[in-house]
């Protein structure tokens, strides 16, 4: 007789929808928290003065800014919609098997739509920053 | 902190699994990918590939099973009893979800391989048989029994109104299969602190007893950081829950009900 082994998990179960907004609630919380250090770098830029501001909207504005903009984008979008998801949970609301499975399909095409509708604006509408 | 891999002893050794091929002449045959470990054994666990024809195999994924006990490899073990949803004993990870065996038909598995595993994250005794000391010891934790102070009266029962009965009936009619708590990405991490959806489930039906008397002490052996608040509303347990059951929202209701006595 020799160590019981532990069973399967990650690798065995199901990646089904609970578990991918579960961990994508988790991911995008980071990302956003990881992009706190520029919010607060873009309001005492805006406070200082234009140069500042300046120096800021040239780092935005190139690719890599804008790539991470619109990663903080996506993040901020999947954090809202699933957080108001998670606030109707905890008010105990939604929990049948239906209702979450519908919940969820709300949530991913809000934030398809919400990230599209948002990126034109900002960067195809023609009032880019 | 979360161990993703799996340790050495437990990863699936790839070239080990053995191949029980279909009986000459069979038509319409299915595959089954099953978990093997044996303790006496020296090797890692090994998944072994049964084709059956299933022209001569009852419907369920449980009849597919004893058929590969009974008439092809008869060292497969596994937990089984009533064989009608009722006893709890063959829940297993079947093609990446818990369910019941017994419960199943092969059919809805669509046309591919089935395949077969215990459930996760759990000390494997034998090939589908898991260790569940820990798992029961939790359901013992939470004291599922009735707790009062008050003398029962003397010529009835405990009477309760309708409306009580209908809040415990669906928590009542957990069968302790353990398809939820190990379906829990957070029980997987946290099992030694977290007392998981199952036993959560069940201290919410004593929680919301109208005959139970110990309401603020369940409450007070529940108001831990791991013990209840490790559920982050994941859903896998609701989803996994063969008998309809939702502990997602008895757990819901529990962390309102500490909400709402301190105010």
């Amino acid at each position: 007789m020799r160590a019981a082994p532990l069973s399967p998990h990650l690798s065995a179960y199901r990646f089904a929808y609970t578990m991918a907004l579960s961990i994508g609630h988790r991911i995008s919380g980071v990302c956003l928290a990881l992009g706190l250090p520029v919010l607060v770098w873009w309001l005492m830029a805006a406070a200082a003065d234009e140069a500042a501001y300046g120096r800021l909207i040239e780092v935005l504005s190139g690719w890599f800014g804008k790539l991470l903009l619109l990663g903080w984008l996506a993040a901020f979008l999947l954090h809202f919609f699933n957080g108001i998801r998670h606030l109707f949970w905890d008010a105990g609301l939604g929990f049948e098997r239906h209702q979450a499975r519908r919940s969820a399909v709300i949530v991913a095409v809000a934030v398809v739509l919400a990230f599209a509708a948002c990126t034109w604006l900002l960067f195809f509408s023609g009032n880019a920053p | 902190m979360a161990e993703f891999r799996l340790p050495p002893n437990s990863r699936i050794d790839k070239q080990a699994g053995k191949t029980w091929p279909a009986p000459a002449g069979a038509k319409n045959v299915r595959t089954f990918r099953v978990y093997r470990f044996d303790p006496n054994d020296a090797g890692n666990p090994r998944v072994d590939s049964y084709t059956l024809d299933m022209d001569h195999c009852g419907p369920m994924v449980l009849d597919a099973l004893l058929k590969i006990k009974n008439e092809v490899d008869a060292t497969l073990s596994l937990r089984r009893s009533c064989r009608e949803g009722i006893c709890g004993s063959c829940a297993m990870n079947i093609n990446g979800v818990n369910t019941l065996a017994c419960t199943r038909t092969c059919d809805e598995f669509g046309t591919g391989d089935i395949r077969i595993y215990p459930l996760p994250h759990m000390a494997v005794v034998k090939d589908l048989v898991t260790d569940l000391t820990h798992f029961y010891a939790q359901y013992a934790a939470v004291k599922p029994w009735l707790q009062s102070r008050t003398p029962a009266p003397p010529d009835r029962e405990r009477l309760q109104s309708k409306a009580d009965q209908e809040k415990i009936d669906r928590p009542s009619a957990c069968i302790l299969c353990a398809c939820c708590s190990t379906s829990c990405p957070s029980y997987w991490w946290n099992s030694d602190r977290y007392l998981g959806p199952a036993a959560l489930l069940a201290a919410y039906r004593w929680i919301v007893d109208s005959r139970d008397e110990a309401t603020g002490e369940r409450l007070d052996a529940l108001e831990d950081p791991f013990r209840l608040y490790r559920c982050h509303t994941i859903m896998n347990c609701t989803e996994a829950c063969p008998k309809d059951l939702n502990p997602a929202k008895a757990i819901a209701e529990i962390k309102k009900l500490m909400v709402e006595r301190q105010h």
